[in-house]
């Protein structure tokens, strides 16, 4: 290749801060495990983390113009694999999410979400004009569509609104125009309000999705369910207090009263612990993760890297609003887990190979 | 590498730069939401959070022994679990409900009737839905800890009393509180409390209860206790020592049988009661955990009331007891004087009415003094004298010397009898006196009703020459109250040579009752449940057979104990019927009295050793802490008021 970048091309900054946040993780899942029969398992967080640097690395060596050329194969890969899911897939919690690979079991829809960033930006990055025409956008949206009707179908509806604010963020800096932004957000608004809305969300949601709405509105009236994690997380980040428990002291996480408290709720184990000190840190290395994705994306070489950066950025970004939104009992429980903190092998794999198209952006954005 | 994307790379900074605002702003929303929960409302959290993680279990008190007058342990407590409910999640309570009721085999209808009555508590105090607790449940609890998270047992110590309901009625027993005794009593009681409900039992309630203590526990989501954070020790309740002799007392459980009556034991001196039985009684024992309806219903309903105190609640005519009262009045008053005879034919006639003596039919008096009346038991002669006297004479002294008032023992709803006079009638019946009345109440029969703890004091007190204590179950009473009313030493001493003749000189009804080197002394009686008349028309019946009564006492003046013995409708004559039970209850102490150096017999029953760690749990370690000092308390507020002559109006129980 005629760009082989050095390493002092790599972000520096973006990998300590990734660092850094990996290591709040591995230090709470530590905190949260220790003590029961999860015992050991921030060393296999460890283990998923250092398949994700290798991961991130090989990624990073690829050039991502590549990779764009080929977006279409990859869009196609992703439909069969989710159909895949959907025939053969394993149940696990009841949704069909995972399929064995390398004798774990992954998440197809974290594979699928690398892919939509892909076809997002290659989408994007072929519009002629510096305004985004209605026709495109349609056609983006079907693009987008497709693979949300499928991972909504497993069902798993977290993950299909992540690859929302993709399709947003990249309509967004392809140049959406106002009309369209406006109606957008009138449909969203509408179908967010049909979700809480019970006569409507009878015909459009599961049970248990319906079971969790309901419990985010009126957290009291199900103290078992998932009003009762969402209360129990709130417990946890109430009562640490501005400076904390202390590591290995948050009652509400050495009991386990706060649920899956290594993995989604995570960030309420981490806050009853460190307190909101330890919050003001986690947040803040969020923020200049992002805010460092978004320079990256400023200083592409192209706006095909810019897309990618971004739609990589609107997903970590999303992830983070929404776990921690859950966190503290500002929106309902969706099985979003918290990136890079939350235990999870697929997911960790997805951020990771996310980051590597970031790298694989910044190495290039010199060379033309 | 294919020509697809735009050669034109201007890329889109404004709305980038607007990106970042927008990551700032997230993150700033966010912080926001933290620092609500963790700064500004952290204490509502923490607290919540202490509550998630706390557990409180109540440390349930032991109540206090109750030891005799000799330190023999007369009630006891042993261990037994309780299980609790836990209440804070109340979506649990209802999920859990059926299988709890199936689990531990509770009606759904109980258990829900115990959750409405303690709605009123905080949530987080558990309540009791099982007292004691089988294995069988300990087994149930103990393996459903993570899916049935709400049940949690408690250490309690139960009341264990002699068996066979030994002092029964004195004892009385425990059970759960009533609403009503939560409502007033301050706080001091929570639903599913036990406290005392009769007899010593209630009327010591406030000594011999302690103060529950408080474990705080930490458990983890799914309840299983993981730490401990304090120990709240429980105060355990006073012991308190009690008057009665165990030996007496189980000659008198043993004499009397299982015959319908009543048996009290007193040191006149003191107003120590040395023994009381209540016949027939249940076992204190069945009571200790929870009666059911069905079987409160069945006591309730017994022709027999055996939940009665006969001692102290049985009101019932004197019979020939009451002649002492009479004769004491005639003696007092000289109306008629000492020397009046009167000729006994076998019956009377007294204002148009014909009046039996006892011996109708079978023989007559002849010609009779107080003291052949007395030892006689003449009925002809103290008609007589009580027709001379007239009612409110007699009224007066039988008033004086206990009657027709409560005596004030330390036991819960005595009945105070009746002694009538003309105010009574009028008062009460809105008519005048019958002077033929006070023909059969001269004789103990009529209106007047005693109970037999009255009629021991009130025999006990004139032997004593007037002094009349204030019968007492707690050996550490103080300020006994007495009531003395002077009698005139010769009346005393004949009055007392007459009872000492009734057992031991020729021709006394309780003849049979002599004991060699005792000056066993006593009057009979045999009061008439109906009258003469009524009985010829209803004929022979068990039901309407006399009661016996024998009051003896030792020795002839000054006694050291006074026995009244009640046998209902024994159909026997007082000497024959009640006074065996006297002499071997006077037998006892003196054979005691003769052998004291000799080593007290030991209570026939095991009792728990809490110090031998026997009982798990906490109540074990905090009973080692059982205070040896039995309190003393003063004694209820009861010295009659005997100076005004007005006794109370009359009870159901009077027979006639």
């Amino acid at each position: 290749m005629k760009d082989a970048p050095g390493t002092r091309d790599y972000d520096w900054w973006l990998l300590a801060i990734l660092a850094a946040i990996c290591t709040l993780g591995v230090i709470e899942i530590y905190s949260a495990t220790h003590g029961s029969s999860l015992a050991g398992m921030h060393m296999k967080q460890v283990r998923w983390l250092l398949i994700g640097f290798a991961l991130m690395f090989a990624l990073s060596r690829l050039d991502y113009h590549l990779i764009l050329d080929h977006a279409p194969v990859l869009y196609l890969i992703g439909i069969v694999a989710l159909i895949a899911v959907l025939a053969m897939g394993h149940t696990r919690f009841g949704a069909k999410r995972w399929i064995p690979f390398l004798g774990e079991m992954f998440q197809v829809s974290e594979l699928v979400k690398l892919i939509i960033i892909i076809v997002v930006a290659r989408f994007f990055a072929e519009v002629r004009s510096d305004e985004l025409s209605l026709q495109d956008l349609i056609k983006a949206g079907l693009i987008v569509g497709l693979p949300l009707v499928l991972i909504l179908k497993q069902p798993d509806l977290g993950t299909a609104l992540v690859l929302m604010p993709m399709l947003v963020v990249g309509a967004f800096l392809a140049g959406l125009q106002w009309q369209h932004a406006a109606v957008i957000t009138l449909v969203g608004v509408l179908a967010i309000g049909s979700v809480f809305y019970p006569p409507i969300s009878r015909h459009l949601l599961k049970p248990y999705q319906r079971e969790r709405v309901t419990s985010f509105l009126h957290p009291e009236e199900d103290a078992k369910g998932s009003g009762y994690q969402v209360l129990q997380s709130k417990i946890a980040v109430g009562s640490g207090g501005f400076w904390g428990k202390g590591f290995g002291n948050g009652s509400q996480n050495q009991l386990g009263y706060i649920p899956v408290r290594y993995s989604d709720f995570i960030m309420s184990a981490w806050a009853e612990e460190q307190g909101f000190k330890g919050v003001l840190l986690a947040l803040g290395l969020y923020m200049a993760l992002l805010l460092r994705l978004v320079q990256n994306a400023q200083r592409a070489k192209d706006r095909a890297g810019m897309f990618l950066v971004m739609g990589v950025a609107a997903a970590l970004g999303f992830h983070v609003l929404v776990n921690v939104a859950m966190v503290i009992g500002a929106m309902p429980v969706t099985g979003i887990p918290l990136p890079l903190m939350s235990y999870g092998g697929s997911a960790t794999l997805f951020i990771f190979l996310a980051i590597g198209l970031v790298m694989n952006v910044r190495l290039r954005r010199f060379v033309n | 590498m294919s020509i697809w994307f735009r050669s034109d790379n201007r890329l889109p900074q404004g709305r980038l730069a607007m990106a970042s605002y927008v990551i700032v702003g997230m993150v700033g929303v966010l912080l926001l939401g933290f620092w609500k929960l963790q700064v500004i409302d952290s204490d509502k959290y923490s607290s919540m959070a202490e509550r998630n993680r706390v557990r409180s279990i109540p440390v349930i008190a032991p109540r206090g022994r109750m030891l005799d007058r000799d330190g023999r342990v007369l009630v006891d407590n042993r261990p037994s679990f309780s299980v609790l409910l836990l209440r804070d999640d109340p979506v649990l309570v209802e999920k859990n409900l059926p299988a709890i009721a199936d689990g531990l085999g509770i009606t759904m209808e109980d258990l829900k009737d115990d959750l409405s009555t303690t709605r009123a508590l905080p949530k987080f105090q558990p309540i009791i839905i099982k007292p004691e607790a089988s294995d069988a449940d300990i087994a149930f609890i103990e393996s459903h800890r993570s899916d049935i998270p709400i049940l949690e047992m408690i250490s309690v110590s139960r009341r264990r009393y002699i068996s066979g309901g030994f002092m029964g009625h004195a004892s009385g027993y425990v059970g759960e509180v009533s609403e009503q005794q939560i409502e007033s009593s301050n706080g001091r009681f929570r639903p599913g409390d036990f406290a005392g409900k009769t007899g010593l039992e209630r009327q010591y309630n406030d000594l011999l209860m302690g103060t529950d203590g408080m474990r705080r526990v930490i458990v983890n989501s799914v309840g299983k206790e993981v730490g401990r954070l304090s120990t709240q020790e429980a105060i355990p309740g006073k012991q308190i020592q009690l008057t009665i002799d165990y030996d007496l007392q189980q000659v008198a459980e043993q004499s009397l049988g299982t015959r319908p009556g009543a048996v009290v034991a007193l040191d006149p001196r003191t107003g120590e009661v040395l023994a009381m039985v209540s016949r027939p009684t249940p076992d204190p024992n069945d009571f200790s955990v929870r009666v059911s309806k069905e079987e409160w219903q069945r006591l309730n309903e017994d022709p027999l009331h055996p939940l009665l105190n006969r001692a102290i609640q049985a009101q019932l005519a004197p019979g020939s007891v009451f002649k002492i009262i009479t004769a004491t009045a005639m003696l007092e008053d000289k109306v008629p004087p000492e020397s009046y005879t009167a000729f006994c034919p076998g019956y009377g006639t007294f204002y148009g009415r014909q009046f039996k003596c006892w011996v109708y039919g079978k023989s007559s008096h002849g010609i009779v003094n107080y003291k052949k009346a007395i030892l006689e038991s003449c009925d002809i002669f103290f008609y007589n004298v009580g027709m001379k006297l007239g009612i409110d004479r007699l009224a007066y002294y039988a008033t004086k010397m206990g009657l027709g008032h409560r005596t004030g023992i330390d036991l819960p709803s005595e009945e105070p009898g009746l002694m009538p006079s003309q105010e009574w009638v009028e008062r009460v019946f809105h008519r005048k006196w019958y002077a033929g009345e006070t023909i059969s109440v001269s004789t103990g029969q009529g209106a007047v009703t005693t109970t037999p703890l009255q009629l021991a004091r009130t025999i006990g007190g004139i032997a004593m020459g007037g002094i009349f204590k204030q019968p007492h179950l707690l050996k550490d009473a103080q300020d006994v109250g007495e009531e003395r009313f002077a009698i005139s030493e010769p009346t005393v001493q004949k009055i007392t040579d007459a009872m000492y003749g009734v057992v031991n000189e020729p021709g006394g009804t309780g003849g049979a009752l002599k004991l060699a080197g005792i000056e066993l002394s006593g009057k009979s009686g045999t009061a008439q449940v109906i009258g003469y008349s009524t009985r010829e028309k209803v004929g022979k019946s068990k039901k309407f057979e006399d009661n016996a009564w024998f009051v003896g006492y030792a020795p002839r003046r000054n006694p050291e104990i006074v026995v009244a013995v009640l046998v209902q409708e024994s159909g026997q004559h007082g000497g024959t019927a009640s006074g065996p039970v006297v002499r071997d209850i006077i037998k006892a102490y003196y054979d005691k009295k003769t052998k004291n150096t000799q080593a007290p017999t030991t209570v026939e029953y095991q009792h728990y050793d809490f110090n031998n760690g026997t009982a798990p749990g906490d109540a074990a370690a905090v009973v080692n802490a059982v205070q040896k000092q039995s309190d003393v308390s003063a004694l209820p507020n009861a010295t009659p008021a005997a100076a005004k002559i007005t006794p109370p109006p009359p009870a159901k129980a009077v027979r006639r």
